[in-house]
Parts: C-alpha cells; sequence; structure tokens
C-alpha cells in the first residue's frame, strides 16, 4: 500500500542502497505531501537511519534519485534539516547548550562571515522553545539525555528549515522531554512545516504521526496513519520476528485485544 | 639572544601545535597527528632529492603532500580492509618513517640530514643558522616557524565556525553542505606543514607530545572551546619557558625537559580537574542541583 500524491515535498525514485554489496534499501519508491508528521517505522537494520541520511545526501545511493521541492538537494539545503541521532556526537565536547544551537545558524551565515547578535536571539528564542532557556550556558556534558535532545531539536529550529529529518528524536528521552518534543512539532506542522521522524516505538506511532512509511529494506507501505498502521501490514513489515509480533498485538490497542497478563 | 631565541622557537612551535593539537583531541585524531609527524619524513627526503635544495618551501610542500597521503592510506586501510584504526596508524605511519630513515641512511653521505636530528632535533642549534630579513638577522627556523604560526591562526580564525561543527557534529555539517573530508585534509595538511617546520629545531617527539599533552590538559579543565584554545596556547608556552630554564639549570636535554614540563602540567591539571569533581558531586550541591531542575 504505497499511496502517492500530487505536488510532493518529497520525491524517491527507485531508490537502492547498498554497504559492501548488502543492500541495506531496495527499490524505494515513495511520495510524500507538505505539512505532515510522518513517522517511519520497521524493526532494527530495516534501513531506517539510511533513508534519511540517504536522502540528505550523506550516503552515496546505488540507484534512483531523492528530489525535495521538486529539486536537487542542493538548491533548497537551507530549506532542510537533519537532526542526527543524540548518540552520535560527544557531549563531552567544550561547548554550551546555546553554542549547539548556534550552530543551528551557520547554514545561514556564509563561509568567512560570523555569527551576529541576531542570530544569537533566534538561538536563545529556539532554546526557549523546547523550555532550556535556563540551561542556555550550561556545558552540554552536564545536561540530561532528555536536555541533550532538547538542544538538538533548538538547533534544527534555529535552521529555520521547511522541511525536518530526525533520526530518533524519542530515544532515551524521559517522559515529559517526549511531550515537549512531540507538542512541538505538531505545532510546527500546523504551521505548514514538514518533519519526517525515525522511530522505533510502535506504541505510540499511530498517535503521534498522520503518515506513516513502513519500511524493511523495501518500503511496505507509505500513507496516513489510519490506511497504514493495520495488523496486515505491521505483520508484514515485522515477517517472522516473534517478539515484536506479539507487540504488534499489544499496539493495535484500538481493536480491544485480550490482555493476557 | 641566544637564550632568547631558543625560547622562542620553543613557543612558536608549542603554539601552533597547541592549536592543532586541541582539534586533533577533540575529533579523536591525537594519534593520526602522532603519525604524521612521523610520516612525513620520507616526503621531505623525496622533495630533497627531487629539488636538491633543502629550501623550506618544497620540504613543506612534499611533506604537506605525505602528510594528506598518510591520511589516505590511514582512511583507506581502515574501511577497505576492515583493519582496526588504530592498527592502521601503527602499520602506517612505522612504514612509512622507516622508509624514510632509510632513505637518510642510504644516502648518507650527499645528504644533510641525520635521524638523530629528526627524532630529538637540536634546539639549541637554532640561533646558529641565520637569514636576513629586513635588515634584520634572524634565525631562520624562527622565519619558518612563524609564517607557520600565522598561517594556522589565519586558517584556524577565519573558518572558525567551520571547524567547530565539523568537529563535534561531522555529519550535521555535511548536512548543511560542508565538506567535511576537505576540511579534515586542511586539517592534515597544516599538521604535516608544522611538523617539518618544528622538525628540524625540536624533533619529531617533542612535536608530538606538543601536540597532545597541552591540549589534552586544557581539555580536562575546560568547557568551552575558545578557553579550550587559550589554555593549549598557554600550557605550551609555560612548557617551552620552563623547560628551557629547567633544562639550563639542570644541564639535560632542552627537547626532553619542554616535553617532561608539558607532562607535569598534565598531571597538575588531573588532579585540579579530580578535586572539581569531587566538590560537584558531594552531597550538598547535588541537592541543589535538583532543585534548580
Amino acid at each position: 500500500m504505497i499511496e502517492h500524491v500530487a505536488d510532493p515535498i518529497l520525491e524517491i525514485h527507485d531508490l537502492t542502497v547498498s554497504y559492501s554489496k548488502r543492500p541495506v534499501l531496495w527499490n524505494i519508491d515513495l511520495t510524500l505531501p507538505q505539512g505532515v508528521l510522518a513517522g517511519i517505522i520497521g524493526p532494527n537494520g530495516a534501513g531506517k537511519s539510511t533513508l534519511i541520511k540517504t536522502a540528505m545526501g550523506l550516503i552515496p545511493k546505488a540507484s534512483g534519485y531523492v528530489k525535495l521541492f521538486n529539486k536537487d538537494l542542493e538548491e533548497v539545503r537551507k530549506k532542510v534539516s537533519y537532526v542526527p541521532q543524540r548518540e552520535s556526537v560527544d557531549w563531552d565536547f567544550p561547548a554550551s547548550a546555546l553554542d549547539v544551537v548556534l550552530m543551528g545558524r551557520y547554514g545561514h551565515v556564509g563561509i568567512f562571515k560570523s555569527l551576529r547578535q541576531a542570530d544569537k536571539e533566534v538561538a536563545l528564542d529556539c532554546l526557549r522553545k523546547v523550555g532550556m532557556e535556563a540551561f542556555a550556558d550550561r556545558q552540554i556534558s552536564q545536561l540530561s539525555g532528555g536536555q541533550q535532545q532538547r538542544v538538538f531539536l533548538a538547533r534544527a529550529l534555529a535552521q529555520d528549515a521547511d522541511l525536518y529529518f530526525m533520526d530518533e528524536p524519542f530515544a532515551g528521552v524521559d517522559a515529559s522531554t517526549e511531550k515537549t518534543i512531540i507538542a512541538l512539532l505538531k505545532e510546527m506542522t500546523a504551521k505548514g512545516k514538514t518533519i519526517i521522524v525515525v522511530h522505533h516505538d510502535l506504541n505510540s506511532a499511530d498517535e503521534y504521526f498522520d503518515w506513516i512509511l513502513l519500511l524493511n529494506t523495501r518500503l511496505v507501505a507509505s500513507g496516513p496513519t489510519e490506511k497504514v498502521f493495520t495488523k496486515e501490514l505491521l505483520q508484514k513489515t515485522y515477517g517472522g520476528k516473534l517478539n515484536i509480533l506479539s507487540s504488534v498485538g499489544d499496539l493495535l490497542h484500538n481493536e480491544q485485544f485480550p490482555n493476557r497478563e | 639572544m641566544n637564550d632568547f631565541y631558543i625560547i622562542l622557537t620553543g613557543i612558536l612551535v608549542a603554539v601552533s601545535c597547541s592549536i592543532l593539537g586541541t582539534f586533533l583531541v577533540l575529533r579523536k585524531m591525537a594519534m593520526v597527528g602522532d603519525a604524521i609527524s612521523h610520516a612525513v619524513l620520507p616526503g621531505i627526503v623525496l622533495s630533497f632529492f627531487i629539488t636538491g635544495s633543502r629550501e623550506s618551501i618544497w620540504m613543506l610542500i612534499g611533506a604537506g603532500l605525505m602528510g594528506v597521503f598518510t591520511t589516505l592510506i590511514i582512511e583507506w586501510l581502515h574501511k577497505k580492509t576492515k583493519l582496526q584504526e588504530d592498527a592502521s596508524i601503527g602499520v602506517t605511519f612505522t612504514f612509512l618513517f622507516a622508509l624514510g630513515v632509510l632513505l637518510i641512511s642510504y644516502f648518507a653521505e650527499n645528504i644533510d640530514l641525520d635521524q638523530e636530528c629528526v627524532l630529538y632535533g637540536e634546539i639549541a642549534y637554532v640561533p646558529l643558522n641565520t637569514i636576513m630579513l629586513f635588515g634584520l638577522e634572524l634565525p631562520k627556523a624562527i622565519v619558518m616557524l612563524a609564517v607557520v604560526l600565522i598561517l594556522i591562526t589565519a586558517v584556524i580564525f577565519f573558518f572558525y565556525k567551520e571547524w567547530v561543527i565539523t568537529t563535534f557534529d561531522a555529519p550535521y555539517a555535511a548536512s548543511i553542505g560542508m565538506s567535511t573530508v576537505l576540511w579534515n585534509y586542511i586539517l592534515m595538511s597544516m599538521v604535516s606543514f608544522t611538523t617539518v617546520a618544528s622538525f628540524e629545531s625540536v624533533g619529531a617527539i617533542l612535536v608530538v607530545a606538543f601536540l597532545v599533552v597541552p591540549a589534552s590538559a586544557a581539555y580536562l579543565i575546560t568547557d568551552s572551546l575558545p578557553k579550550t584554545l587559550f589554555f593549549a596556547v598557554l600550557f605550551g608556552i609555560i612548557s617551552s619557558v620552563a623547560g628551557y630554564y629547567s633544562a639550563s639549570i639542570l644541564d639535560v636535554s632542552i627537547s626532553g625537559a619542554m616535553a617532561t614540563a608539558a607532562g607535569i602540567i598534565f598531571i597538575i591539571c588531573f588532579i585540579l580537574q579530580w578535586i572539581q569533581k569531587q566538590i560537584h558531586t558531594s552531597p550538598s550541591i547535588l541537592q541543589a542541583e535538583e532543585q534548580d531542575v
């Protein structure tokens, strides 16, 4: 079940990516409408992170193309923001929360030029939006995992993009951070921003996202949550992984499966 | 005046190395710096043979190319053959350095380079080899080191935000269109230049000490990058001055005393950081933190 849309904000055509001859993504073909909060769901090793990294040009493609706003990435870089996994950086780096958020302005300030007061104000404002203004001057190693994730999100906000790719923004964060982040993302999509999130928690997926991509090397499904988040398609995505299959039962809480506990 | 020139040489090497070393340490590439500082040797010998001169400019170019080449080999071995990165570094630089040593000893009679000098340098001879510049008689090594330092400072200063972002979060830097590969090679070239410009006077071992130790000491006690850079440079300068005077009092190797001084500064910083940690994790402070959150 792959639903295509007219005037897509993201179009991926015939995309294949492989690591040393082993395909990680196979023949991905999808289109995504503007203004959705989309979740990429699939088992470990399904190529979820690889999909967004490839869209950002960080991993070479074996075949196919990616178009953003119907253009090549190079032409629209300033309108696109990428949030890497929190674990991908060394949080012992000598920098404050504000320093990291200021990095979000680097793409707007050209080479040779330095940041201005206006950039600092944007950065502080973004910290405020994620509830971290009190920690602006704190060194990033002194922050909790959830706070670090908020700082990463603030950096993405500071980029002032129209399309966001986020790699596991809910991984290892506390419940209140998760609530703050999801509220913020919903607010952003209400303003017409498009957000694509790699997500590992099936329990919250249907509640959080209004568009879902089910991925397991191949694209199993792509479409509005109510059409895609079905038992059949989830089973197709997670295949024979029994422990996950049983949790698929738990997730379909709408259908009121009998509780075996 | 000789004392002054020797100390100034030490300071110039220390400052260049401390600035570059800060970025190497933060990129977890301190050992790549070590590798490059040794692997440039065949580059120097070859450029000597090709051009027949010991003019500094050709040596810098030869060494710069060799530095980038070394980085390429290390990466290639690591990625293509799945050899661990530290093993790749060890294999590459010992091989290249040995090749350089062989070249020097084979052509020993018609080359004005020797192995002892490459490893330990001879900082005491710096004031002897002079050049006339703006009507002043200046030691050649100092002129070359000053040029390298100005170059490095300019490249780091003008592209400060590029260095910050490619060091802290390379995938993000790439996502906003920066070439992380290019910046990496620029850094490696600068490490190569510095090594070549430095080792004739201070030797490869002191270069490695100055690349890694002041930056590591500064990293322990600072919480922002400008402070880390400032303290790394300060520690480099202190090591040079303290090293020189202790060497002349104790009548020992100047390079050795400078490297030892850097090591002592590191130990002091380590202790300071340990004390700071003890204070921070004491129960009363912890309670205050919780209320704050």
